[in-house]
């Protein structure tokens, strides 16, 4: 791509937003300024059709440390220690190379939590794909999955949990969110601000190749067509190896605290990079192009100010404190080099040796980026065709309760999860899909308690009912955190829509964004930043809408925390929580070829006293297992307590007479429930719960229901993903 | 008793390996590009990617100048123990027989398995038995361990995987191996995720003790 015949257009900027750079500029911008506004007036960059959306969000709460608008959120979790975490998309790079697109989504999320001053801790994903039986979204799941493992496993932070969803509406466009969690103490925080006249700048890390060059712009905010082949070279390439030793480089130097400021480079390079570190600082930045060290050379200063390489970071340092900066980064191998310095002209300047090659005033790249109002409107028809049936309606209970558990959506997950280390680092007490949340210790024995993590969301309720579905994830995220005894103390959250420059798209996100304003202010749980992935549509349409939520919460006691399993022959079961099973948008509905065209309305405030009485059973510390009903309903819950545990069950569902009513109490969906087991006097000594069977046997035995042997179970579960990559 | 616990650029598990060790002894890290052990009585080479594993697994880390004095420590009768990456190195290194190959899923694989104690002689298993099962966590994607025929005397199969838990396809079951000297070990699996039953298993931690027994 020559710039020279790149207009305007052609960098996805309009006319009028072009008019508007000429009038900031007082000019015409030359072609590397014209690159750089591309890319910082970019969806992808500047937010532009959600940011006002996204300020109606509660941002405050008494654990934040750090809210929206620095690299990651941060909250404090006690004892001087603080915990940052963010999650953000890499839909469209995954969609083109999904090895590559998934990897490095993961080391730019890994590069915002260090950029804050925190160790990363723990990764989780989450993931959609079109069904399993398209070929194109077995390649696309199977890559993505390796490439997640490739870039956490080499880099030695575990990955503990995540979700993958499987539906027709992302066949041509995935979605690959990654969450990362860090600890840091509380003292070591660090902001992006840059700061102080005449203090250095310095990049750290790889050298800058013309990988990814226009991936912000070209990619990410575009929808995807056929010839995004194409668009391969605006592909990151992710190493591992040198993100690694960035990581322990840039912890040792803020241990030193030898640092100013700290950044990472994400979309847009050094361009955003810089200038948001000057926006955030009140002072104008000059960088020399001609010092970047280059991994290819006659690299445009254009390309030196865009590309995407990865692995790199930005920091401001004292003049006096630049030697001592250097010999920290020679004794781990990662380069560092002067490329400017701040001023205090309020501009980015750029430089090719003594050329001047690029005046930008910062305000004009950050803070007066042109905003839109969505124009909603609630579509008349649905939008999504329903999926493929593939049950009757005539199915007996034990074959919905097997096609359910052999369904990609619900089927057991080891196949990913044993590809990533989840272990490393010696924190994580409960591995993935042995808990409904991940937990992971502060410190080694415990004492200081630990944080749990989650993160969530079913697109398909979500079509089904913009607003309730969101809520729902919420709640969802919220009660796994509760499963295992931990209260929310923050929540981050991704995005992931079609083009909302549609109004039916513009409809679900504003609905979305009201749904989970709702949810975190009935409970309370404070939004400490996020991601806005827009543009996910293909030729076939948009995707679902899928708000991801990605929760922290902290737990006092780990070694007390219950098990998705059931645990002892004769512990009794029951349910607590809130739960209203209803089988619209339900997975079994889906199984029977119906999307659903609505969801039963929620009462928040209810739930949120639901969640509170869930969460102390559990920390009553007398509760071996606790799983929460979701995706399967019912049944399904139960099934995986007994695959998990190895015991069988007799449930009895009293008052349950039509068999209408009994699906809907069997496999019927809705936030709020939660399955309890223990010793019997554990169980009777709790708030509101509903004793509804023990487990026992070598069967699930759901009375007037179903009857299925626990091998069948596991065989249903265990079996589906597996089998699809069987040669 | 003093362990060290080795480095390396894109090293994963030395601070967990640290921590292991301090459960038993005092232990601290050796930096890769020194060459002085520190006076440590064994020395731990760590699970990770040394140098990224580029060009082959182990293959750079053990051209460094801290295992040059490892390997010299190592052929004057030391304790080293290579767990995983630590493992492939001491094969690079030519200080165990055999070698790591890609697992037969050709997939990394995380999973707790149960090993088998075959040779309690060792100054790495001697507090345990002949026999004893032990619940230890695996994680890698090169792991299935091959010596050709003849290479490898059964006295030098420390550990093997109990029956229908081999994660990769090693040759025999085969999770551990030892030198003729008895005093060069390696595993796949991570003792040092396995030192707390709070993480999942304590069993791990008998290594650790073994090599932190003064010798009978």
């Amino acid at each position: 791509m020559s710039l020279a015949s790149a207009p305007h257009r052609e960098l996805g900027l309009t006319d009028a937003e072009y008019d508007g750079i000429c009038e900031h500029m007082g000019r015409e911008p030359n072609a590397l300024e014209l690159a750089v506004f591309s890319l910082m007036w970019s969806e992808h960059c500047a937010y532009k059709h959600s940011k006002k959306l996204l300020r109606q969000l509660p941002s405050e709460g008494p654990h934040i440390l750090m809210g929206p608008g620095e690299n990651a959120g941060v909250v404090d979790v006690g004892d001087g220690l603080a915990a940052a975490f963010k999650v953000e998309s890499h839909n469209h790079p995954s969609a083109v190379e999904p090895f590559q697109g998934a990897a490095t989504g993961v080391g730019g999320i890994l590069r915002d939590i260090f950029a804050v001053g925190a160790r990363p801790i723990a990764v989780l994903d989450s993931l959609r794909f079109g069904e399993l039986d398209s070929a194109r979204s077995r390649y696309l799941f199977d890559w993505a999955v390796k490439g997640i493992g490739h870039y956490g496993n080499s880099i030695g932070v575990p990955t503990v949990g995540g979700e993958v969803y499987f539906e027709p509406a992302y066949e041509q466009n995935c979605l690959v969110n990654a969450m990362c969690v860090g600890l840091a103490p509380r003292e070591r925080l660090i902001r992006s601000a840059a700061a102080g006249v005449g203090n250095l700048l310095v990049l750290l890390g790889a050298r800058t190749g013309r990988d990814g060059i226009g991936g912000a712009s070209v990619l990410a905010s575009a929808e995807l067509s056929e010839e995004d082949e194409s668009k391969r070279p605006t592909v990151q390439i992710g190493d591992p190896f040198e993100e690694s030793k960035l990581v322990e480089c840039c912890l040792e130097l803020l241990e030193r605290d030898l640092l100013a400021s700290l950044q990472d480079l994400g979309a847009a390079g050094l361009s955003s990079s810089s200038s948001e570190m000057a926006s955030k600082g009140g002072v104008g930045l000059d960088i020399d192009v001609a010092r970047v060290p280059l991994r290819e050379d006659d690299m445009e200063p254009f390309e030196i100010m865009i590309s995407e390489s990865q692995e790199r970071m930005l920091c401001v340092v004292e003049p006096a404190r630049l030697e001592d900066v250097l010999a920290r980064c020679a004794r781990w191998d990662v380069r560092a080099t002067v490329i400017g310095e701040v001023t205090d002209t309020r501009r980015l300047r750029v430089f090719d040796g003594d050329e001047p090659v690029g005046d930008i005033p910062v305000g004009a790249l950050v803070d007066d980026v042109p905003l839109y109002d969505l124009e909603p409107e609630e579509p008349g028809e649905p939008l999504y065709p329903d999926p493929p049936a593939r049950i009757g309606e005539d199915a007996s209970a034990a074959d919905s309760l097997l096609a359910l558990l052999a369904s990609p959506n619900i089927a057991s997950k080891r196949f990913v999860f044993e590809q990533y280390d989840s272990i490393v680092g010696s924190r994580t007490v409960r591995r993935p899909q042995s808990a409904d949340a991940a937990v992971l210790v502060l410190e080694p024995d415990g004492g200081m308690g630990a944080l749990a993590v989650s993160i969530d969301g079913n697109g398909r309720r979500v079509a089904c009912d913009p607003y309730t579905g969101a809520a729902e994830a919420v709640l969802e995220c919220a009660r796994n955190l509760a499963c295992v005894g931990a209260e929310p103390l923050g929540l981050t959250n991704c995005l992931n829509f079609g083009n909302p420059e549609k109004p039916h798209i513009a409809w679900q996100l504003t609905r979305t964004v009201e749904g989970l304003r709702d949810a975190c202010l009935a409970l309370g749980v404070p939004v400490v930043g996020g991601n806005v992935s827009l543009y996910n549509e293909g030729g076939e349409g948009p995707i679902y809408p899928t708000p991801v939520v990605g929760m922290v919460g902290k737990l006092p006691e780990p070694s007390a925390v219950p098990r998705t399993g059931f645990a002892e022959e004769g512990h009794a079961i029951a349910l607590v929580g809130m739960f209203e099973p209803a089988l619209e948008g339900s997975e079994l509905e889906k199984l029977r070829g119906r999307l659903g065209r609505s969801l039963p309305p929620l009462d928040l405030a209810a739930h949120a006293d639901a969640l509170v009485r869930v969460r102390a059973a559990v920390r009553g510390g007398a509760l071996p297992t606790a799983h929460d009903i979701s995706e399967g309903g019912l049944a399904c819950a139960l099934a995986e307590c007994c695959i998990a545990g190895g015991y069988g069950a007799v449930v009895s569902l009293s008052d349950r007479n039509s068999s209408n009513t009994l699906d809907a109490a069997v496999f019927g969906e809705g936030p709020g429930g939660v399955i309890v087991a223990g010793p019997r006097d554990a169980i009777d000594s709790l708030d509101s719960a509903l004793v509804i069977g023990e487990v026992g046997g070598d069967s699930l035995e759901i009375e007037g229901a179903l009857s299925v042997p626990v091998s069948e179970l596991r065989a249903a579960y265990e079996g589906t993903i597996p089998a699809a990559f069987a040669a | 008793m003093k362990f060290g616990v080795v480095r390396f650029p894109g090293s994963c598990d030395e601070v967990d390996a640290l921590m292991a060790c301090r459960r038993f002894a005092d232990a601290d890290l050796l930096w890769h590009g020194d060459r002085d052990l520190s006076g440590v009585d064994a020395v731990i080479v760590p699970g990770g990617f040394s140098y990224g594993d580029y060009l082959r697994v182990g293959a750079i880390a053990r051209f460094s100048p801290l295992m040059e004095s490892v390997i010299e420590f190592a052929r004057d009768g030391g304790p080293v123990l290579g767990i995983c990456n630590g493992f492939q190195v001491l094969c690079e290194a030519g200080l165990l027989p055999g070698a790591l190959l890609p697992n037969d899923s050709l997939r990394f694989v995380c999973r707790q398995v149960d090993v088998i104690v075959e040779n309690p002689g060792t100054p790495f298993t001697r507090a345990c038995e002949e026999g004893d099962s032990l619940s230890i966590p695996v994680k890698h994607t090169t792991g299935r361990y091959y010596a050709p025929s003849g290479t490898l005397p059964e006295d030098q199969v420390v550990l093997r995987y109990a029956p229908g838990h081999n994660p990769n396809g090693s040759m025999d079951d085969v999770a551990g191996v030892c030198n003729e000297g008895g005093n060069v070990m390696g595993l796949m699996p991570h003792p040092e995720h396995a030192v707390d039953p709070l993480t999942g298993s304590a069993d791990g931690g008998r290594l650790f003790e073994s090599l932190a027994m003064v010798p009978a």
